[in-house]
């Protein structure tokens, strides 16, 4: 029975320390070192080999096409005093903001009204909201530059209608803010409607009964039953919105161009690092911007690290 | 009892239409646009309701981009990337849930962890990267470097843990299986579900990316569709409204189709996906 790998369950693995045994076992089970192979193979290519990288294109001032030249942490003084570039991660927060709050504040909502006793076309329902989160972010980014146009845009013309006067959402950068974020809000409220409605229907129903037995209102049970049971899954949300809202670029680039709109209020992170990579060529300093991108990031699932521990004590 | 509760009925339902009606009316104002003129898009009050110069918008469209071409890149660039994502996130979703081995614990740390590094993070080095070994231009730097996949192999991991029975797999390998056959044979007709949503997902996902294939293909006649739609958006959306809306709905309609056929299961596995713990 020779390469034959120990099935899980099946035999007892013997714990021990000896080297030479443990080498045994590697040689034992080198066909499945193979099979689980390629992913550790391409990340080490294109995941881990391109990080490195871009340490070394930090410390460099490079345009792609003329010898790169070495410039120490200049990049990362100029960096922090790049006001585009804390004018972009201000924009970042405010469209973060601006499309987190409502998006899983509508989609509690949405889950809750789904999930509610007596409804009947649950699935309907379900598809109905899911349907915005397939759509790309391009097309969804050119249907909106429609909606939210400031001569023939359907917004304004409702605006209109109503005696107010129109607003030159493309134009002013708050208003372009709010529209970027109406863009997430109407791609990803559904997604996370669905995840809270799953994360509802794991809430056992006799808790309920229990509630209710006791006298328990509905809002009463739903502070003190509902959301603490659901917030592992709430958690969950805010910290995927927030890793996808600190990357936001399709959003702004489709609908207003490489330069953030007029005023810049579209620029974000993602979106200033594309442009001085791809538009400016200033490579090295892309790559400073990405670690500055990274360090936020870190930041962030560092501060939901430590909320999610002080919740689980 | 039974009026109060009807009258909730109402509410709820009338609530949730609300919401429905705002999902779905970028969809009904792309089909308007996409059938009407541009000049009827000008039009104040605004025209609601769709018209019948889909086919002529259809024509400017192919006149003025090889939309076709796009399409059949995109197609291409999307299968191979789910064929090369399913065989081997669930070969090695499968090892790591039924196989012991030194390790084994390290190696799948390593594999989550990854998850959490922000894919921007490498966009300029990747770029540089790929000129470097000359992928520039090619749909292998689409195809080859998505194949590292560690959501897909956690999902088929995650699945395999609770659909395949140890015995099974010990039996086969009284029957003399092999590692690979025990996989292959054995592992892989029993996964089929997990395999399916993995497919949806990434088809989905390889259709709908835009940065990276903007930032390495830069010739018209490789660009994917996103790409061909968002140059045919910057180009002319404000001379030929229609056509640009018409190229948005003909690229939306393939996903909308595979969404609607398997959404039932689809949806119940996103949601699985997320709240697993």
């Amino acid at each position: 029975m020779y390469k034959q790998a120990v099935v899980k369950g099946c035999t007892n693995r013997k714990k021990t320390r000896n080297v030479s045994n443990t080498w045994l076992e590697i040689k034992k089970n080198k066909s499945i070192y193979l099979y689980i192979s390629p992913f550790y193979i391409l990340f080490l290519i294109f995941g881990l080999f391109p990080i490195l990288y871009s340490i070394v294109l930090s410390f460099q001032k490079w345009d792609g096409i003329s010898e790169p030249q070495f410039v120490g942490l200049s990049q990362f003084q100029m960096m922090l005093k790049d006001i585009d570039f804390w004018k972009s991660i201000l924009n970042t927060f405010i469209i973060w903001f601006e499309s987190t709050v409502p998006m899983l504040v509508f989609a509690l909502i949405i889950a809750f009204l789904i999930n509610s006793k007596f409804i009947k076309g649950r699935e309907v329902y379900r598809v109905l909201y899911f349907l915005p989160n397939v759509t790309s972010v391009v097309a969804v980014a050119i249907v909106f530059a429609t909606l939210f146009g400031n001569k023939y845009g359907l917004l304004n013309y409702f605006l209109t209608k109503l005696g107010l006067s129109p607003i030159e959402w493309l134009k002013v950068p708050k208003w372009l803010q709010v529209a970027i974020s109406s863009m997430v809000v109407w791609r990803w409220t559904g997604y996370n409607a669905i995840i809270y409605l799953a994360g509802l229907q794991k809430i056992p129903t006799n808790l309920y009964e229990a509630a209710k037995i006791d006298g328990a209102t509905g809002v009463q049970t739903f502070f003190k039953i509902t959301i603490p049971l659901l917030n592992p899954v709430i958690i969950f949300t805010v910290i995927t919105s927030t890793i996808g809202g600190l990357q936001l670029f399709t959003e702004p680039q489709v609908l207003i161009g490489d330069g953030g709109g007029p005023g810049g209020g579209g620029m974000t992170i993602v979106l200033y690092l594309y442009r001085q990579a791809f538009v400016k060529h200033s490579f090295g300093y892309a790559a400073t911007i990405s670690w500055g991108l990274f360090f936020i990031i870190a930041v962030f699932s560092i501060i939901n690290w430590l909320v999610v521990r002080r919740q689980a004590d | 009892m039974e009026r109060k509760f009807s009258i909730w009925k109402v509410i709820i339902h009338f609530l949730l239409m609300i919401g429905g009606i705002i999902s779905l009316f970028p969809f009904y104002w792309l089909i308007v646009t996409a059938t009407r003129t541009t000049t009827d898009f000008m039009r104040f009050p605004p025209i609601l309701v769709p018209g019948k110069q889909l086919f002529n918008n259809m024509q400017n469209l192919f006149k003025t981009i090889d939309f076709w071409g796009s399409f059949m890149n995109t197609i291409f660039v999307a299968t191979a990337t789910t064929l090369c994502v399913i065989f081997f996130c669930s070969m090695a979703g499968f090892f790591f849930a039924k196989f012991e081995f030194p390790g084994k614990k390290i190696l799948f740390s390593v594999l989550m962890a990854t998850m959490m590094i922000p894919s921007q993070l490498s966009l300029v080095p990747s770029f540089i990267i790929m000129q470097k070994i000359g992928w520039v231009q090619s749909f292998k730097a689409l195809i080859i470097p998505s194949i590292a996949n560690a959501f897909g192999i956690f999902w088929v991991k995650q699945y395999t843990e609770g659909a395949i029975h140890d015995d099974l797999l010990h039996s086969g390998r009284i029957d003399g299986c092999g590692n690979f056959r025990l996989y292959w044979n054995i592992g892989l007709p029993i996964l089929k579900p997990a395999i399916a949503f993995l497919a949806i997902f990434t088809f989905m996902g390889a259709w709908n990316n835009y940065l990276w294939p903007m930032v390495v293909i830069s010739d018209p006649k490789k660009y994917v569709i996103q790409v061909a739609l968002a140059q045919l958006n910057g180009v002319h959306k404000d001379t030929d409204y229609a056509m640009v809306m018409t190229g948005t709905l003909l690229a939306t309609i393939p996903l909308i189709a595979i969404f609607l056929t398997f959404s039932k299961q689809f949806i119940s596995d996103i949601a699985a996906g997320a709240i697993k713990d």
